[in-house]
């Protein structure tokens, strides 16, 4: 693998082929937990988690398992990769596995997580896969926090709140009262809110990229700019 | 060739079942112990919460007794009741009764009542409720949960033990009915056990196996 490639796999998963904007997959724990920006960035973090460690794991089997059995194979190893990490956080770091717990099962109906496990680490070897795992999750934790952050403002006006219950008691200062006296706004909360504002993100994402598309490619512009200074 | 292809793919899959329960096997054997450890101090540590460590002299966690009441303590499994005593006198106890209907599934709490039928604190254990919406229950989202602070059978009655919305005096949540709906049942119902089995239930651990009437 050349440098290149390495920066195809992480603007990949950032952006050109986003688990969330553009493929669309893990909806169900992305419009369930993206109600507050807290909320989103726990799931997205024990979500790119998983991620890398199933990639590496699949990858590094990749030539041992036949393509009949791949899938069941896949699905066996990231159903006891998930429940392994659930075990592990709920001993060792306890706390924050209360905030966390009930958004580990969740991971397992991601099916993001197979997806890159047969599209990607199944043909790669493992230090791609790993990268690719890791950038597909911050990838996806990046979105899960922007609508966290939108369903926040508009739902409760705060942001980052209860960011102690993932940070400790020092991050109260962290949350932000974006409007005082705000009686909220209910529709941003609930489910219809998570899939208005997952719109709103594609849309803009295909702005943004229409828009780049438009102008002039980005060698020859840097140029215009230079002649200009 | 074809059968023996498929003998090898079914070891295969089998030999890769067998890593995958082994790899949980061995996570579960080597972090049990700690959970349940880490599960207990937290559950010593919610208690002193609710009742200050000054106020008995007891050794809390082993001055127990379990006692069933599906009906009012809202699960068909023993609940764990913890007494606190001072120069052997009771106190106040705190049980872990269950709100069974909360909004997804069954709401683990931890109630705290004094020994004139007062609630202490109450807190809940574990849920599943909506992020956002029905975990304000919880102490860590809101206060909510200490408006039952105070509150007996006596200075509230039947009807005041439900949210606003059903007539009561307690807040319901924009958005969330069902939860504290649940949640301030399942306290009620706790008073009432309590009422009833009062003696019994601060009854010497001598009679542990004398357990309050099961209903």
């Amino acid at each position: 693998m050349t440098d290149n490639e390495y920066g195809t796999i992480i603007r990949n998963g950032l952006w050109h082929n986003n688990p969330a904007l553009v493929q669309i997959l893990g909806l169900c724990p992305l419009l369930a937990v993206s109600s507050t920006v807290i909320n989103a960035l726990g799931l997205g973090i024990a979500t790119t988690l998983t991620l890398v460690l199933t990639n590496l794991t699949v990858s590094l089997i990749r030539n041992q398992v036949t393509s009949e059995i791949r899938i069941p194979v896949f699905v066996m190893l990231i159903a006891a990769i998930v429940t392994a990490i659930e075990l592990a956080m709920n001993a060792y770091f306890h706390e924050l596995y209360l905030i966390l717990g009930i958004f580990i099962p969740l991971i397992v109906t991601n099916c993001n997580i197979l997806a890159r496990a047969e599209a990607f680490a199944s043909k790669n070897a493992p230090l791609p896969s790993t990268l690719d795992g890791l950038f597909m999750g911050i990838g996806f934790t990046a979105v899960l926090v922007a609508l966290g952050a939108m369903r926040e403002v508009l739902g409760k006006g705060t942001l980052f709140s209860q960011a102690q219950l993932m940070f400790g008691d020092g991050a109260k200062w962290m949350t932000v009262t974006v409007f005082g006296d705000y009686h909220g706004f209910l529709l941003a909360i609930l489910p219809p809110g998570a899939f208005i504002g997952l719109g709103l993100l594609i849309a803009l994402k295909n702005v943004i990229d229409a828009r780049r598309k438009a102008l002039p490619a980005p060698t020859s512009a840097r140029y215009a700019a230079h002649t200009h200074a | 060739m074809l059968v023996k292809h498929m003998f090898k793919t079914g070891v295969l899959l089998g030999l890769f079942a067998i890593v995958g329960t082994a790899l949980i096997a061995f996570t579960f054997d080597n972090t049990a112990e700690r959970i349940a450890a880490e599960e207990r101090e937290f559950l010593l540590r919610s208690i002193q919460a609710l009742i200050p460590a000054s106020a008995y002299d007891n050794d809390l966690y082993s001055d127990t007794v379990s006692v069933v009441s599906p009906a009012l303590l809202g699960s068909h499994a023993p609940i764990p009741v913890y007494r606190a005593r001072k120069d052997g006198k009771p106190v106040a106890l705190v049980m872990e009764p269950v709100a069974p209907d909360g909004y997804s599934g069954a709401i683990k709490l931890l109630v705290a009542i004094a020994y004139d039928g007062t609630v202490l604190g109450v807190r809940v254990l574990s849920n599943q409720e909506t992020p956002g919406l029905g975990d304000n229950i919880e102490i860590e989202k809101s206060n909510w949960i200490t408006s039952f602070n105070g509150h007996s059978l006596s200075n509230l009655d039947a009807k005041e033990w439900h949210v606003k919305k059903d007539g009561g005096m307690f807040d319901q949540f924009t958005g969330a009915t069902i939860t504290p709906r649940a949640v301030v049942k399942a306290v009620h119902n706790s008073l009432k056990y309590f009422s009833e089995h009062r003696d019994a239930l601060f009854a010497p651990t001598a009679t542990k196996t004398e357990a309050p009437p099961h209903d």
